[in-house]
Formats: structure tokens, sequence, C-alpha cells
């Protein structure tokens, strides 16, 4: 029996490897890890120090660029080879659309975006918990067909540590497609200080702040409190006044202390800051859906009580 | 002419779903419906395509029979054929389901140059029916975009990744799944609903498809679904009504001040 792991992106890879490892030895299975691109030898041979029992190596020129293409033939080569009974991927956005290729390429099930994995004690499945009908419900999905593929957010799982034992790495040459993509540029995004996912305090401004130049009066707060500010969908998307927004199909934050300023809390918002450890509310509607997801809110005009906030925490500052 | 095919979900509108307060678990019994968000994206493109370059369009949907309005207004938008391709096994289907059911109809309509969808459905979210259409179709995909420029047998697109843009290029026919930001779906006229409403749509069926029945409904579904839930959400829910900004802020401070998320 067999567990897989891979992502392209390297801490996610080290969570799944987290993860798979405490799977596999629920189950008796084997862990392994697969390691794809070009002239990435190396990361294979650093990989095997974090828990697998195998290391897979594609090297392949067709692997240089990320393309899911090639990618998904070379996942699916191995899987065709030896037969895994899972494998878990990185919900990327690359992660899931290679997942789900590959899910149709070997005509099996496949489940995205798990927030939980645990075993069946029955049938030795994957029980798979993922968010359904935008973040209203938590279903359990079971894959009926092998391998079970299932894809995994970044931070879901803690990440694999270092250990003494090396994996043992084996080289395959399995048959790699050309790109059917040509990549011709990439523009990385600018993301100023610290990242909104990785935040311990978040401020989230709802569609009760009303103008743009309103937000600086939450920056500040957030710069008391050693956080980050954040934006509803609303005011990121429809208002465009920032590229990404707080919630289900933007970022999903799990901050120490997460404030909605103004924040209604619609089912998609909710769903993106459910695992925050405190939730704070502020907002002048007392019946806003928000106050019944939050440990702690008070019922008032923003901006009224945010400068207050500022104000006294100023005060204990001193 | 080249033809662009838009795939469309008629979908729960997520935001009218309740929860039965003593099982927990959501109801769709009575929930209104709506075509996806991003496949009405998918739309508005196709029929910008049909507008600049002269493509002509259909739209298909996997669905029950209440399916018919999102190709309504796929119609209405400016849409040109539409197709409901339907099973009573839909309900249990999943996506390796879905996405077969929309190949062989692609394939029963086609050929097709472009194929058009949202990036995801607003109720199942799972992002896999474009790259699974991808894989069975045996085309390119590329997914996530935001901007699209189609040329002469090929397109040039901008997708949406999380560490950046990723503009890449593709040879026709290829599978696109689109965001939210890649343009401003249209509201139809009036006399476009109307004149919707009168134009045909075409049915096809599993046996149409020649989709036997281990590959339908429950039965050729890779996964199930064992239960939903709606999470619970346990939370102190202490909410400081009625009191003077000052007062009530000095309470909060020294609330989070205990849980020692603040100093």
């Amino acid at each position: 029996m067999s567990i897989w792991v891979y992502s392209e992106n390297p801490d996610l890879m080290l969570e799944l490897l987290g993860k798979g490892r405490e799977l596999a030895n629920q189950l008796g299975a084997e862990l392994g890890a697969i390691v794809l691109g070009q002239g990435v030898a190396s990361k294979a041979e650093e990989l095997a120090y974090y828990g697998p029992d195998k290391v897979y190596l594609v090297d392949h020129p067709n692997l240089a660029t990320f393309t899911a293409e090639p990618y998904t033939s070379a996942l699916a080569g191995l899987a065709n080879k030896y037969k895994p009974d899972a494998i878990l991927l990185g919900a990327t956005k690359r992660g899931n659309e290679v997942a789900a290729r590959l899910a149709a390429k070997l005509n099996v099930g496949c489940v995205t975006n798990c927030t939980g994995v645990s075993i069946d004690p029955d049938t030795k499945l994957l029980l798979l918990n993922r968010l359904v009908y935008g973040g209203t419900a938590i279903s359990t999905q079971r894959c009926k067909t092998k391998p079970q593929i299932a894809t995994i957010p970044p931070r879901t799982f803690e990440k694999a540590s270092k250990t003494d034992r090396k994996a043992e790495i084996i080289k395959e040459d399995v048959a790699v497609e050309e790109p059917k993509i040509k990549v011709l540029e990439f523009k990385k995004k600018e993301f100023k200080g610290v990242r909104l996912e990785e935040a311990e305090v978040v401020i989230v401004a709802g569609r009760g702040v009303k103008k743009k130049e309103d937000v600086v009066m939450l920056e500040e707060l957030a710069n008391l409190l050693g956080g980050v500010v954040g934006y509803t969908r609303p005011l990121a998307f429809d208002l465009k006044w920032a590229d990404q927004w707080v919630g289900m199909s933007g970022v999903v934050v799990k901050p120490k202390l997460y404030i909605g300023v103004g924040v209604s809390g619609a089912i998609q918002h909710v769903a993106g800051i459910r695992d925050s450890k405190i939730i704070v509310a502020i907002n002048s509607d007392p019946d806003a859906p928000i106050f019944k997801v939050a440990d702690y809110g008070i019922v008032g005009d923003l901006y009224a009580v945010v400068p207050e906030l500022v104000k006294a925490l100023k005060a204990k500052a001193k | 002419m080249p033809k662009v095919c838009v795939c469309v979900k008629h979908s729960y509108d997520v935001s009218e779903i309740k929860v039965d307060p003593s099982t927990r678990a959501p109801v769709l019994v009575g929930v209104k419906k709506k075509t996806s968000d991003f496949d009405k994206n998918a739309i508005e493109e196709a029929v910008r395509l049909k507008e600049k370059l002269g493509w002509t369009v259909t739209a298909i949907t996997y669905g029950p029979d209440d399916a018919k309005s999102a190709l309504r207004e796929a119609l209405a938008m400016g849409v040109d054929e539409a197709v409901l391709v339907t099973d009573p096994g839909y309900e249990q289907s999943d996506t390796m389901v879905t996405s077969r059911f929309l190949a062989e109809a692609i394939k029963k309509e086609g050929p097709f140059d472009l194929i058009l969808l949202g990036e995801v459905s607003i109720d199942g979210y799972t992002y896999q029916v474009g790259p699974r259409l991808a894989e069975l179709l045996g085309l390119p995909q590329i997914t996530h975009v935001r901007r699209l420029e189609v040329k002469e047998g090929e397109v040039v697109a901008e997708r949406d990744l999380e560490e950046g843009y990723e503009v890449v290029s593709a040879k026709l026919p290829a599978v696109v799944t689109v965001t939210k930001e890649i343009n401003e779906p249209r509201y139809p006229k009036l006399m476009d609903i109307m004149k919707a409403s009168k134009k045909p749509i075409k049915t096809l069926t599993a046996a149409d498809l020649g989709i036997p029945d281990d590959k339908k409904g429950a039965a050729g579904s890779g996964m199930e679904v064992l239960k939903a839930v709606a999470p619970e959400m346990k939370r102190k829910e202490h909410v400081i009504k009625g009191k003077e900004p000052p007062e009530a802020v000095a309470e909060l401070l020294d609330l989070l001040a205990k849980e020692g998320v603040v100093r």
C-alpha cells in the first residue's frame, strides 16, 4: 500500500509530507514523494530527509517550465507504473488543474481543496472534508476509484521536519508529453509587507467602510496590533480597492486575531476566516450575521469605534 | 466561420442556502438557481468573439430541465445555439460524469475552435471541469484567465496565479477557463430576452451521446459524498451593545488581553 504526495510549492510539499507520513503510519503504507522538473536531482536529495520512504524523481526537459500537460503526463506515467493507493497534491491553482487533468487521464474521482483528511476504519480509504455550497457546509467525501486523488490547500497541515533517515531515490524515465502551452511572460505580484495569509493579525474592511481614504484608519489600527489590512470581495473586486480579498474565493486567513470592520459576514467571507483564533466584529447593525460567528463584537459606528480603539492602543503602548 | 463553445452551469444560488437547524444539513429544496457567475463571464467573452470576429457561439449545459433557464440567459446575451445535456442521474453526478457528458456533447456538436467556461462553479467550487474536459478532448488547457486575445489559430491569455500573472499562448483548439475579472457580463435587453424565449434548445441524452448506464449518475462517478453538515462555529458571541465607544473599546481590549491576543 502506498500514499504519494506532490506539490510544486516547496512549503506545501513539506506540509503534504507531514500529513502523508501520519496517514502512511496509520495505514502501514509506504510514503512516496514525487519530484518533477529539469535539473532537480538536488531537490530529490533534500526531500529524501523529510520523511518519505521513497522519492520518485522525473527529470525531463519538458518539465523545465510548469505547464499542466507534461506535468500531468509525468504523474500519470508514475501512477500507472507503481499503482499508488492515493495521491495527495497541493491545492494551488497549478496543483488543482493538474489534479483534475490527472484524474481525467486515469479515469478516477478527485476531491479538491480538502481541509481535513482521515482514514475510514472500515474501508481504509481516505475520508476527505471540503467546504461545499459557498462554505455553507462541510462535506465528507470518499473516492470510489484508485488512485484516490485529493488536493490540500496551503497551511492546512504542519510541515514535516528534517530527519536523519534518507529515503531511497528512484529516478524514473516515464514518457513526458511535449508542452502544449508556451509561457511568454511571468509578472510577479507585488506584495507589500507581510502577506495576508501569513499575518498574525488581520483587520478586514467591509462595506461599512465608505471611502478608500478611510482605510488609513484601519492601517493605523493594524500597525498598532502588528497586523495587516485586508478587504472583503465587494471592496476589492467590485470597487477595485485591492487585488485580493479575504474569503473562500480569495485568500483564506487563520490569524490569531481577526477584526472585521463594517463586515456583514456573508458565508463566503466567513468560510475564509473560520479558522482564526479570535474573531472580532465591529458593525453598526446588531443583526449582522458576523456577530453570530464572532467571539467578541461591538455594535456601533465604526467611524467612532475604530478611532477610539486606535486611541486606547496608543495610550497602552506608552 | 470558427466556432466557440461555452459551457455553463445552472448553479444553486449559494447565498440563499439555509441550514436545517435540527440536522445541520444544507437545505437545497426550493433554493433559487442561477447561471454560475464565472460562466456568465465565459458567455460574455464568447459573445464578444462573435461580435468582433464573427464566430458562432454554442452554449452547452449539463443539468436537469430547469437548466434551460441558464441557456435562455445565454441566448439572450447573444449566443447562437443552445444545447441541454440531460440525464436523470444528474444530481448524483460528480465532476467525472459531468465532464464526460460535456465532452461527448462537445464532440457531437463540434468541432469547436475554442471551449470557454468559468474557472469554477459557485456551488461545487471544485475547479475540475475545465481541466477534465481538456484532457478528455485531448486539448491544451489554460485556466484562471483574466485577459484573452484570440488571433489566427492561436490564443494569448493572461492567467491569474497566486504569485503572479502568467502570460501564455496556445494553438487552437483549446480549453480556457475564465475569472470574474475578465469582463463585465452584459445585461440582456428585454427584446433579446423575449427573442431568446422563442429560440429552440436542443436536448441530448446519455443515449444520444452513447454513454452507458455504468458511466453516468452515481454509478459512473469516481467519488461519493457521505455527508454534508454546516460547520459548527463555536464562538463566544460576546457582543457589546448600547455602550459609548470609549467604554465599549475598553471592555473589548480587556477581553482581548485575557485571550492573550493583544497586550
